[in-house]
């Protein structure tokens, strides 16, 4: 028997709701439907969802049906406490200027943030694309730029294409501090603890990059049920309505098979999986892009002779959030000390961040 | 952040391609996509063109993404 999810009398958003998708039978892997495996609990592996399903309304319309569940999929939010320490001792440095996006910005650090960092006169640039990190380097000849990489596969390809920019043009002052990550390895980590998802929405533009290949594991290795969602409520459903059986399915029209060969071959080219920590996860092997040996000219890491560090504890909850523990409102801080105004944590930082789209939506 | 936006490609010209987003050109790397031509559409993310679509196609994505809001 196949059960609806969605009650047609229930005001869905789209038609799309109303067909009768998603059997928690399925779902479950299970022969039979059971209500009481309802809300059916999703893990959106993507900032970009975070926000969308809150902002929507898809949160509280599907409330009691659709459990949604915050995982790490943000880029900011993900990095360990101690590559944003590192990237502020860089920044700190008498002659560096560094570059990065727009969102590291405001990231509590040990003592400060980049921004406070900028305030006490360090040169920190933002910036759009990577390119412009070079662009940086070419007119500041006198001092050293270090871009610092914070993204996932989607980015990576980018950060490629900057570091043999500068390999060409010559540049003798320009750097990657590389804090770059890989989705997978971080999912399957969460699949391999105990958990009670029951499905996941993977990220849209991540998929573009890999191609659905890169995920198959959750549904041939765990038997869950996966869908690349683009970032419409509309996509959104549409991605939900194909997680009815244990298959690893694209509902993002921008995803291709085999992803973006291209990028994937520059990504290649320039970086080597290793292992790398995660905020909340500890470290995952294989999960960190970092420069191959060829390019340890460009690796801020050597050239800075970057030491590894212990993981500092700090009060912030974001580890729980990530691995989809506990939500955002179970943090004690949440609202009350930690706001976007003044962040404990980089879940509250980034607008992606699960603490900020649970803030900017509280209504 | 791995925010992206989608535009029409205007021109594309030794690598560099000029996209049209809602009206604001912007210029983009097209090595990611060397396929990239002038005519389909683009999706862009940070300053790198990642792929590429027919403009029928990707008419249809941009009406979805209008009717619920950019996020
Ligand atoms: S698009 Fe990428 S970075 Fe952006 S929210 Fe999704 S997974 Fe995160
Ligand atoms: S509310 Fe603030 S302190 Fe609590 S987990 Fe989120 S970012 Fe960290």
């Amino acid at each position: 028997m196949k059960r609806k999810i969605f009650n047609s009398q229930r005001p869905a958003t789209e038609a799309a709701a109303q067909r009768p998708f998603l059997s928690p039978s399925a779902l479950r892997g299970e022969g039979r439907a059971n209500s009481r495996n309802l809300p059916l609990n999703i893990m959106e592996v993507c900032g970009t969802h975070t926000n969308a399903i809150a902002k929507s309304g898809l949160k509280t319309l599907l409330a009691g049906r659709i459990n949604f569940i915050s995982g790490p999929g943000c880029p900011v939010c993900v990095s360990a406490q101690s590559d944003i320490d590192n990237m502020l001792a860089l920044a700190l440095k008498p002659g560096v200027i560094t570059a990065t996006f727009g969102d590291m910005l405001r990231v509590p650090g040990a003592k400060m943030s980049l921004k406070d960092a900028q305030t006490a006169g360090a040169d920190v640039r933002i910036i759009y694309s990577p390119l412009q990190a070079v662009d940086i380097a070419q007119k500041n000849p006198n001092k050293k730029i270090i871009f610092l990489a914070v993204g996932f596969e989607t980015t990576a390809p980018a950060a490629a294409a900057a570091v043999l920019a500068a390999r060409k043009l010559k540049l003798k002052n320009f750097y990657v501090y590389t804090a770059l990550k890989r989705v997978a390895p971080a999912v399957e980590l969460i699949l391999k603890e105990k958990n009670n998802i029951d499905g996941f929405l993977l990220p849209g533009n991540v998929s573009v990059i890999t191609g659905l290949k890169e995920f198959d594991f959750i549904s041939e290795k765990y038997a869950k049920p996966a869908a690349a969602a683009g970032f419409s409520a509309k996509e959104i459903l549409a991605a939900l309505a194909k997680l009815g059986k244990p298959k690893t399915q694209n509902a993002y029209a921008w995803v291709k098979a085999g992803g973006n060969k291209t990028a994937l071959r520059l990504t290649a080219k320039v970086f080597t999986p290793a292992a790398g920590s995660w905020r909340g996860f500890g470290k995952i092997e294989q999960s960190a892009l970092e420069l191959k040996e060829e390019f340890a000219a460009f690796d801020a890491k050597k050239v800075f002779k970057i030491r590894a560090q212990k993981e500092r504890k700090t009060k912030c909850r974001c580890a729980l959030i990530l691995k989809g523990k506990i939500p955002p409102q179970k943090c004690p801080y949440f609202a009350r000390v930690c706001t976007p105004q003044k962040p404990l944590g980089p879940c509250m930082v980034s607008q992606e961040g699960a603490c900020a789209a649970a803030y900017n939506n509280m209504g | 952040m791995c925010l992206s936006s989608v535009g029409k490609i205007i021109s594309v010209k030794n690598g560099r391609a000029l996209v049209d987003f809602n009206g604001v050109r912007k210029e983009v790397s097209a090595a990611l996509k060397p396929q990239a031509k002038k005519g389909l559409y683009a999706l862009v993310h940070a300053g790198f063109i990642i792929e590429i679509m027919a403009a029928k196609e990707a008419k249809k994505t941009i009406a979805d993404i209008n009717e619920t809001q950019n996020f």
